[in-house]
Parts: structure tokens; sequence; C-alpha cells
């Protein structure tokens, strides 16, 4: 099974935002990256469980600049067998996919495996784009995949609950939680990536559809109110009277 | 025209539908058009959408489409909104929504953006703001294309009864593929709000210690009629389904009311939930990081502190 995983670089979850030239810029100064951990922890993990299991290779593909290779490297350490970076900076969901689709679209992958979202953007877009993009089925938030043959059962999260199907490969599916454990890359692991084949492939030109005008952070919250533990009443009276939520 | 695609559940729409055509029928007086939704299968009343503000409701009556199949779904969508020339498509911020965005845009050659939380400004071009970095920022986004696509999040406004008139109901038949995915099961839990649609939520963590210990949570989840949330080691050690689990890499919401209850508030909690309108910490721990997203704080055990609040609660709603 051929299967190719697409991973993302973005800010370590702990790291502080902050915006620069007239926040228009996100200010990286300072800020620790790291792979996106759904692409991680998940698509990645099931990807390398799945080829160990059945045999195959996983081709891991990310676009963004030469920064990026300490992640991808990572990647290969968890147990991608090559990579692939374009070269170029990944500056919406629409660019992206493009790259990716003009990559994969004469591989015949079988399989074509994302996170769920980067926890930077928040977008979801990037799968179904691709999907659509290379005419592949998809399915999206996928906690479980197994693959026998040719066919693929899944599941997937949806608003208050899991849903069960089946497809036939080849597919494109984005991993929530649940689909594989996190995997530490051992010594073993890191020496070998050295050796794994990193390809880096120059972009298509593609018109963008959309433009960031700017940023801004959030108001800061006021100071917590404290209540006294022996009077819930009150603040059941304060939820009523003054916030009006109940 | 604006085009919303409107969610049921078996029957009841979802909150997140009256949003959306709330949504798309102010962004439609906006921009001097008229709004409409598009059905799957048979929602009651469709025709009620009308008093959201869509003019017509366009039923989508192909058998294929009982279960979501996200490329017969993308096919269908895609084919109503170039019949009636669609120049703005909203979806819900859901499983589905989140699934349809990105194919449809591409195949409608529209520049989208997912997770939209306000109303478009059009003085210059169509611009959306929306959350990123996991909540911790707001971005605007423009939108160059003549056609766009946009997925509202759940809460971002309130639906809004804007008319009597109930709409026009029109069936639709489309030309589909065969279905790509076949759904054999699907589990959902009946009869409480599903977490992302949820304006009162109760949330516990770590601070509990014991699946065993939950009552206390769910009698006041009960007595507010609240959903319930957990963090994430409570779900990872299968004190509660996977799908309570809020925060950076569990489920984002903002329901009106956020009520935490032994949970430290850890940056990657807080990102799922700290745009919830009213954030309420019950923590033991004076120095818990959760009290400084807070507006209301309680110190002290949980173990006493909710079985009062529950029995508040009731009093309450008993007057
Ligand atoms: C990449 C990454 C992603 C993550 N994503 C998420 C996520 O999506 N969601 C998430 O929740 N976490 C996430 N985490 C984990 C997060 O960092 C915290 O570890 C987690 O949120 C802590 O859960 P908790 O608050 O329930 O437990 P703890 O941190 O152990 O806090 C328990 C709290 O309960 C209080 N307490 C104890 N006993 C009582 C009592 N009797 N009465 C009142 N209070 C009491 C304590 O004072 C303490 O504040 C992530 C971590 C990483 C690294
Ligand atoms: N620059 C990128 N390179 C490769 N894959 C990406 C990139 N950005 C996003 N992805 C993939 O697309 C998924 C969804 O991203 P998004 O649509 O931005 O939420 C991520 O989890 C990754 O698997």
């Amino acid at each position: 099974m051929k299967i190719l995983v697409c991973v993302s670089k973005t800010p370590d979850t702990t790291a502080k935002v902050a915006f620069k030239d007239g926040n228009t810029v996100y200010d990286e100064s300072g800020v620790q990256f790291i792979m996106n951990p759904y692409d991680e922890w998940y698509a990645l993990v099931r990807a390398v469980e799945l080829v160990e299991a059945g045999g195959g290779s996983v081709t891991l593909i990310n676009v963004g600049p030469a920064a990026n290779d300490t992640i991808i490297r990572k990647g290969l350490a968890i147990g991608a067998d090559e990579a692939v970076r374009i070269d170029a900076e990944p500056s919406s969901a629409y660019f992206v996919a493009s790259q990716i689709a003009a990559y994969a679209k004469d591989q015949s992958f079988d399989l074509i495996l994302l996170g769920k979202e980067t926890i930077d953007y928040n977008g979801s877009e990037v799968g179904s784009m691709l999907a659509a993009m290379l005419d592949c089925p998809f399915v999206s938030y996928a906690s479980e995949l197994n693959v026998t043959g040719t066919e693929a059962s899944i599941s997937r999260e949806i608003e208050g609950g899991t849903e069960v199907l089946s497809a036939s490969l080849p597919l494109v599916i984005s991993a929530a939680k649940g689909m594989a454990e996190q995997r530490i890359p051992n010594m073993k692991g890191i020496m070998g990536a050295k050796r794994k084949p990193l390809n880096v492939v120059a972009p298509v030109a593609v018109q963008e559809r959309t433009r960031t005008v700017g940023f801004s952070l959030p108001e800061a919250k006021g100071a917590v109110k404290m209540i006294d533990p022996d009077n819930m009443e009150e603040l059941v009276r304060l939820l009523h009277e003054e916030a009006k939520v109940i | 025209m604006v085009l919303v695609f409107a969610e049921h559940q078996n029957g009841p729409f979802k909150k997140a539908a009256l949003e959306a055509v709330t949504w798309g029928s102010k962004a439609a007086a906006m921009m001097g058009t008229t709004c409409a939704a598009v059905v799957i299968g048979t929602p009651d009343q469709p025709e009620q959408l009308g008093h959201y503000g869509a003019k017509t409701v366009y039923q989508l009556n192909n058998a294929e489409l009982n279960h979501f199949d996200q490329k017969s779904y993308t096919a269908a969508v895609v084919q109503l909104a170039k019949k009636i020339g669609a120049s703005l498509l909203v979806f819900s911020h859901s499983s589905i929504g989140k699934s349809l965005l990105g194919s449809i845009s591409v195949v409608l050659e529209a520049g989208s953006v997912s997770g939209v939380n306000t109303l478009p400004e059009l003085d210059n071009g169509f611009v959306v703001g929306k959350n990123v970095f996991s909540g911790k920022a707001q971005a605007k986004i423009a939108i160059d294309t003549d056609i766009k696509v946009v997925s509202l999040t759940g809460n971002a406004l309130q639906p809004e009864v804007v008319s009597q008139d109930a709409a026009l109901v029109e069936g639709f038949t489309a030309d589909l593929p065969a279905p790509a995915v076949k759904v054999l099961e699907q589990k959902t839990v009946q009869g409480i709000t599903p977490l992302p649609e949820a304006e009162l939520v109760v949330s516990a963590g770590r601070g509990v210690k014991d699946p065993a210990n939950w009552g206390v949570i769910e009698d006041l989840a009960d007595a507010l009629g609240a959903t319930t949330a957990c963090s994430r080691p409570v779900a990872d050690s299968g004190w509660r389904p996977h799908h309570e689990h809020v925060g950076q890499t569990g489920i984002a919401i903002r329901p009106n009311l956020y009520i935490a209850i032994g949970i430290s508030g850890a940056i990657q909690h807080l990102a799922g939930v700290n745009n919830s309108k009213v954030i309420v910490v019950i923590n033991k721990d004076t120095e818990a990081p959760f009290f400084k997203a807070a507006d209301y704080g309680v110190a002290g055990d949980l173990f006493e502190v909710v079985p009062k609040l529950t029995a508040a609660v009731k009093q309450f709603k008993g007057q």
C-alpha cells in the first residue's frame, strides 16, 4: 500500500501568540515549532503501522520553507520512508492543497492521510480541497482506520457520537484522536532518518483566492469575581441577573 | 443569492442551522440579494426557515443522500448552487459543514473561510473574521473570488426570527455519482444537546478523581439542562467518552456558560473553551491558572461546592 501523509508545522501549543508589521504577520520570534499534533500522533503513526503490518511505503509531504526540514526529519525518524518538501510558504489552505494535489496526481497513492486540522489556522480545509482536486472520496475526522485489501473500515467522529463506515481505496482521510498512539522516535529511527530521501520540489503557480487582512488579540478578561463557597445562591443569582446566562 | 446548508437531526433543525440561516439572511440583506436554504431529506417543517429569513427552501430528495457521503453531498450542493446562481454559500462549522466547505469551494472555484464568527464587512471587498491559534487570536480574511464559501462557528450569533412568512419549499433532485462510502452504523447519544451546540456546559477534570464520582457533575448538569464535557486526561483514561473531550486536541466550543470543575486550566484546555461567553471555575487550589480566565470563581472542594450549587440551581428553577 502506498500512503502519502501530509504534515504541517505549527507553533508549539504553549507558544505565545503575538503579531507584528501592524498586526498583519504572526511574530515567530522565540516561538518553538512542532509537527502539528494531529498529523504526527495520528495520521503519520497510523500510516507507519499500516505499512508495518501490510507492506508498502509511507511518503511524507510538507509545503514549507527549508526551516521545516527539522520536523520532516522527525517524521522520517517516526517511520516514514521518504519525504517531499514543496519549497514555498504555505500561504493558504487552497495554496497548500493545490501543491499537494499537483504532486500526488499521477503517483497513484492508495491512501492520503492528513490531520483533522492545523492548530494554528484551525481551518480543516486542506483535506476536503485536496480530495476534490484529485477527484477522490474524502472521509473526515477518522478516529479508527483499518484496511483489508482495497477496503477500508473507518470510524469517524460526528456531533455527539461516532459513525462506522466502509469505503474502497483510494481515499483521502483526515485523522482525529483515537486513530493511533503518539510514538517517540528512538535512536535507531533518528539515525536512520538522516539517510532517508528528502526531495525538495518547486511549487506550481497558484492564484490565491483569499487574503489575510490582519489579526487581533481578544480583549483581556476583567478580574475574576470570587464567590463564597457557602453561598452558591449568590452565584446562581449572578449568573441569572448579571451574566444573564441562566 | 445566498445559499445556506441547513442541517437537521432526523427532523428537528439543529440550532446551528438556524444560526446559519440568520447569518445568511443578514449577509444577503447587506449584499442586496435574497437568502435561500438547502436541506437534505425531510426536516420538520422546512418552511419555518422563512422565519429566520430564508425565502426559499430547496429540499434535496435523492435517497442516496440519507447518509452523509462527502462526494455525493458535494455534487448535490454544487448542482443546486449553480442552478440558482448562488454567490455565497454558508455552512455550519460542523463535521458535515467542515467536510464540504473545501471540496465545494474547489469545484465552484470559490474562495473559502472556515469557522467564521462575524458578519461580512463589505466596504472593502468581502471580509470575515475567524478565530485562529485555537481561540488565542482573531483573523480578518478577505475572499477575493466571485463565489464565496464560509462555515459559521456555533454560537457566533443567536438565531433571530425576522419574519412571519413561511419559506417556499421546492423539491430538487440532483444527478449523483454512486456513493463512495457505506455507512454501517451511527452511534449517537440521544436526548441531550451535542456539545458543539450546547449553550450550557458543565465540564470536569482530574480533580473529580474517579469515574465513580461523576454523579455530582451529572446532577449539576441535569439541574441546569447542561451538556457535560471533560478535560483530556479524563477522556484519555476512559472515565468519559472521547466526544466529551474539549480543548486543543478535542473539540472547541463557545457556549454561553462553561462551568469548569476540578480542571487546572492548562493552555491546551483553555484553547477549546476560552471563547465561552461566561466561565465559572470551581477549584480547591486558589492558584489554579483557570481562575485567570474565569468570570466567576469558587475556591473550594468540588465535592462540597458542586452539590450546594446544584441545590441552589434547583431552588432557582423551582421558583
Ligand atoms: C499538545 C497537547 C495537547 C493537549 N490538548 C488538551 C486538550 O485538548 N484538552 C485538555 O483538557 N488538555 C489537553 N492537554 C493536556 C493539558 O496540558 C493538561 O494536562 C490537562 O488539561 C489537565 O487536565 P485537568 O485539568 O483535568 O487535570 P489537572 O491538571 O491534574 O488538574 C486537576 C485540577 O483539579 C483540582 N482539584 C483536585 N481535587 C479537587 C477537589 N476536590 N475540588 C476542587 N478541585 C480539585 C486541582 O487543584 C487541579 O487544578 C494537552 C497537552 C498537550 C501537550
Ligand atoms: N503546509 C502544509 N504542508 C503539508 N500538509 C499540510 C500543510 N498545511 C496543512 N496540511 C495538512 O492539512 C491538514 C489540515 O490543515 P488545515 O486545513 O489548515 O486545518 C493538516 O492537519 C495537515 O495534515
